[in-house]
């Protein structure tokens, strides 16, 4: 098994990181302080091609691979979390769906703006409601066929971009006799009539990424709107969930690496009792411990990524590199502020906007409790 | 038309460079990169493309890993690439260089309504030099620091000239040779569609064999034996020591301190 | 190239030659430090030392150039001239050279002779060294530079005691290496050097009113030039901001006793200095200066030639964001101030007393060379 990068991959790798340290490490600070949108970053990474770039150019992408969408959300997320999780978001789990689950006509209209040709459309991902988190079966949104169209009713909460996004993919219960068999997947535009923004969610991190509540009073949605067969929304979730999964390692992966790079900058120039704080062996022994694992949840992440683009199933895979990665990105970054002393408390310094941003990544996107069910269920 | 862009591969000089105990640089401590000069002539010769639909040619003197950043520079939206490559080559000062890349540009052939764009200087040798001389050796007027450049369709090339504390409006005609700086335009990153691209865009490689009887090339004059200048000794200035406090706070002192700054030429 | 000119016969060429930059009538300094310098080189070399200038109605300057040291100075004068073009100038100056052959050929590096020397040296089948901070022909000179100047064992090396070739050493590598570099098998040795870097002697009257002028025939009409310039302009004072800047002027928490004081002192320098003005973390967060003026962990990270730190103490966060400055000079009360830990040079004194002293004594030190 070689993980060595081709040629392109490093090439692409390259370009992020040149482009995250000029463009985005400036305004990472200012960004979690305001929680602004940074819509001027957005802008250039659908320039960039970054946006929806594992569709096909037929459609508007780049015809990038799994990896190299993974290297990006990782790179970004190396200087801003709140920017690689946008980003995340948006590849993982509204272009992914929509690219594998949609008609011609649905991929036609919706993955080029996604992509950034013509309209440069952000996508969000509507599951989670107040009565279904992990628990996600519990659908109580509902989608009555009338005529021509779905007419939804129900809120959905914590969605990220909700109040930026143009294009979400949203459950909604078709048959609610059914359980989750009668759960179906839609493609909804923030245009329908119906569809409102509610309550914007205060967050502990994660700042510049809004997260938001998502109400649907009478929405009427047109019937060729609906993503993939009647009744097979939820399995088309689960299925998403194990690509955004990949995504939300990679943030993880990329911020447990952004503080351990900070700390080694830091433990260098910091002198206490004579000599810089990188000379004493406990030092040297954490950061040793944290290198390797960081190189370990990087293997699982790829390795997660080769059974993905080999078109093999990855559930596990994915399971186990999002599980990983986001413990380590808290343990690295309560870690690595521990180095920084009480300047590592204050905002002078990024550890702390780090350690912030890196708890969610435990919790969305199935909590590490889930993680550890869809592990063991297919293990044991 | 085409627009034919020179790149050079350099160590990179600005950030941490470290000296062995010799007193010689340690090269291999020092990433590549490319020389940051020539980002801004690949970008100046792409915004004329995005305008006109031209084409544009990357062409490097260099040893084989030169090739990572003439990819790069497709990736960026150049059309062709071209790697000049030779032992016969190595070692070559300025004037040397010269001639080997304007054989090269002789080679592709330069049409009347071409233009070739250098970096001003490379961030290794410092020099400026070399694109003046092959402005020279392919017989085209050169404008160098440019810091704006329009080009009319009648071949018109109007440059902003910049001196150390103003400029000059100089007017010429393709085909011709212009130097620029950094001001000039910020380099566009490669798109992940370019990225994609790059390894399948044509690429190819100008050795000894093919430019040695070009009527540009002296082989007296080229490589490390042949070039006109010589390294006599090179050697690294002594490290810097531990700072100095100043005796007293009076006007000597501050005397004593800008005497000291002003011989070491940083005021 | 003239068809008889061969710049492999090194016994041809004789005597020092400087190129005399003028720029609107007015002699550029670099032309007085060079053949300061080249009056050295002339008389290590036992020749003589001549400038050429080119312009036009520009003869009148060819005394101040004599005042330097210059034998002779050739007066090329023509309306074609009158501003730098690199066709007009390459042309006069490789049929001069090709004329007159002289061994060396010196520039200033400035914009406009890091654009005509290279071209001339391609003319000219030669070679050129660019940036040059320090020139030897004899040998015994050049190895008691090396002395000083490098951490070679100069004593357990071979010399050619004889050897006359120009030696011009110059930083290369961003300035991490100095090289020494010389043209053996070709004539003129060419080398642009950097203004500022050669000390100018002093204006000798007698030495102005004795050199000769000499205004030779040379060829030059339209047909020769293929660019037009279409103006000359000064530029508008550029904003010049904390990242690109090469000098910088920070000021600290020691400015408190009189804020608007302080930052007119330090304004005051980096004026003087054409640096830009900065600030730790407190002048900002204490309203002094706006932000875009802060150097530190959550400002900007700087990386000028100079650092001056008036009234800093040198917090981590400070240090974070300028400690890989070239050299960093620091004026603080307290000596126990950690800015000294990592200045290159200190003084323990008070901001207020002590920067108006170093404006007085730049001032003074730049006055002093104008007047030799």
């Amino acid at each position: 098994m070689d993980f060595t990068l081709t040629k392109e991959q490093a090439m692409f790798k390259k370009m992020i990181h040149d482009f995250t340290e000029n463009e985005i490490r400036p305004i990472a600070a200012d960004t979690d302080l305001t929680g602004d949108y940074p819509a001027e970053t957005m802008d250039k990474l659908f320039d960039l091609g970054i946006m929806g770039m594992t569709v096909p150019k037929e459609y508007g992408g780049a015809g990038a691979d799994g990896f190299m969408s993974a290297i990006a959300i990782e790179e970004i997320s190396k200087v801003c979390a709140s920017t690689g999780d946008i980003v995340a978001g948006h590849n993982g789990l509204c272009v992914a769906p929509i690219l594998k689950h949609g008609t011609e006509e649905q991929k036609q209209k919706y993955l080029p703006r996604l992509c950034g040709k013509g309209r440069k459309s952000v996508g969000g991902f509507c599951l989670t409601e107040p009565n279904a988190g992990s628990d996600a079966s519990k659908c109580t949104t509902v989608a009555k066929l009338e005529g021509d169209h779905y007419v939804l009713n129900g809120a959905k909460i914590f969605i990220t971009s909700g109040s930026e996004a143009e294009v979400f993919v949203v459950m909604a219960m078709t048959d609610p006799s059914k359980g989750t068999k009668g759960i179906s997947a839609f493609i909804v535009e923030n245009t329908f009539p119906g569809f409102s923004v509610g309550k914007h969610e205060e967050k502990m991190g994660l700042h510049g990424s809004h997260t938001t509540e998502i109400v649907f009073t009478d929405c009427i949605v047109p019937k060729e709107n609906m993503l993939g067969k009647e009744g097979k929304g939820f399995s088309l979730a689960l299925g998403s969930l194990d690509g955004g999964r990949i995504g939300i390692a990679a943030q993880s992966l990329g911020i447990a690496e952004g503080a351990w790079n900070e700390c080694k900058e830091y433990i260098n120039s910091r002198v206490q009792f004579g000599k810089p704080i990188a000379k004493f062996q406990n030092t040297q022994f954490v950061m040793a411990d944290l290198y390797t694992e960081i190189e370990a949840a990087r293997l699982l992440l790829y390795n997660a990524c080769a059974k993905q683009a080999r078109g093999e199933r990855f559930t596990v895979e994915a399971a186990m590199a999002k599980l990983t990665c986001s413990e380590l990105a808290m343990k690295a970054t309560t870690k690595c502020l521990q180095f920084f002393g009480g300047y590592g408390y204050t905002r002078d310094f990024p550890m702390e906007r780090m350690m912030r941003d890196a708890k969610i990544t435990e919790i969305y996107e199935g909590t590490s409790e889930i993680q550890r069910v869809v592990i063991s269920s297919n293990v044991l | 038309m085409k627009i034919i862009v020179c790149q050079k591969q350099v160590p990179d000089t600005s950030g941490k460079v470290a000296v062995n105990p010799d007193g010689t640089l340690n090269r291999a401590s020092m990433m590549t990169i490319t020389n940051p000069d020539d980002m801004n002539a690949v970008e100046a010769a792409l915004k004329i493309k995005d305008a006109t639909g031209c084409k544009v040619i990357v062409i490097s003197m260099g040893p084989p890993p030169a090739e990572g950043m003439l990819r790069e520079a497709l990736a960026m939206g150049a059309d062709e690439a071209i790697l000049v490559s030779g032992r016969e080559f190595g070692g070559s000062d300025t004037y040397a260089t010269s001639q080997i890349l304007a054989a090269a540009i002789t080679e592709i052939g330069l049409d009347p309504d071409d233009l070739v764009i250098c970096g001003r200087q490379a961030i290794d040798g410092d020099t400026a030099q070399v694109g003046p001389q092959i402005a020279e050796k392919i017989n085209v007027p050169q404008i160098s620091y440019a810091a704006d450049i329009k080009l009319d369709a009648d071949g018109t090339v109007t440059v902003q000239r910049m001196l150390e504390d103003g400029f000059m409006m100089i007017q010429t005609h393709t085909p011709c040779l212009l130097t620029c700086i950094k001001e000039l335009n910020k380099p566009r990153y490669m798109s992940v569609e370019g990225i994609m691209a790059s390894y399948s865009k044509p690429y190819q490689v100008f050795d000894y064999e093919r430019l040695k009887d070009s009527p540009l090339i002296d082989p007296t004059t080229i490589g490390l034996k042949g070039s006109p200048t010589n390294i006599l000794k090179s050697f690294t200035p002594p490290l810097k020591g531990a700072g100095m406090m100043l005796e007293g706070n009076g006007r000597e002192t501050c005397d004593k301190l800008v005497g000291i700054l002003a011989e070491k030429h940083i005021i | 190239m003239a068809a008889n000119y061969n710049s492999a016969d090194i016994a041809a060429f004789k005597n020092v030659w400087v190129f005399c930059e003028q720029r609107q009538g007015k002699l550029m300094q670099t032309s007085m430090e060079l053949i300061s310098e080249g009056r050295r080189l002339a008389d290590e070399l036992h020749v003589d030392l001549c400038g050429i200038l080119l312009g036009d109605n520009v003869a009148d300057m060819a005394k101040d150039l004599g005042a330097y040291g210059a034998d002779k100075i050739y007066v090329c004068e023509s309306p074609l001239l009158k501003d730098y073009t690199t066709d007009g100038y390459t042309k006069v100056i490789v049929d001069m050279i090709e004329e007159y052959k002289p061994e060396v050929m010196l520039f200033g590096a400035s914009n406009i002779g890091r654009d005509l020397a290279p071209r001339c040296a391609a003319r000219l089948h030669t070679g050129l060294c660019a940036d040059c901070t320090h020139l030897d022909v004899d040998v015994e000179g050049y190895v008691q530079f090396l002395r000083g100047a490098s951490t070679l064992d100069v004593d357990s090396m071979e010399w050619d005691y004889a050897n006359r070739d120009l030696k011009m050493t110059r930083p290369a590598f961003g300035g991490h290496l100095m090289a020494t570099i010389i043209c053996p098998r070709f004539r003129p040795a060419m080398a642009t050097v950097r203004p500022g870097v050669m000390k100018k002697g002093k204006y000798d009257a007698a030495k102005a009113a004795a050199v000769e002028v000499i205004k030779p025939e040379f060829s030059l009409t339209e047909a020769d030039f293929q660019t037009k310039v279409l103006s000359v302009e000064k530029a508008a004072r550029k904003i010049v901001d904390l990242i690109g800047a090469d000098i910088i002027v920070s000021v600290g928490r020691g400015i408190a006793s009189d804020v608007e004081g302080g930052i007119k002192l330090g304004q005051e320098l980096a004026d003087l200095l054409g640096g830009v003005l900065g600030g730790s973390r407190v002048t900002i967060d204490s309203g002094w200066l706006s932000s875009d003026h802060q150097v530190g962990q959550t400002g900007k990270t700087v990386r000028p030639k100079l650092y001056i730190a008036l009234g800093i103490s040198g917090s981590i966060q400070h240090k974070a964001g300028m400690s890989e400055s070239g050299c960093i000079v620091a004026v603080n009360k307290n000596e126990a101030a950690p800015i000294f830990e990592i200045a290159d040079y200190g003084i323990v004194g008070d901001l207020f007393k002590v920067t108006p002293m170093l404006i007085e004594s730049i001032k003074a030190m730049r006055a002093e060379k104008e007047a030799r």
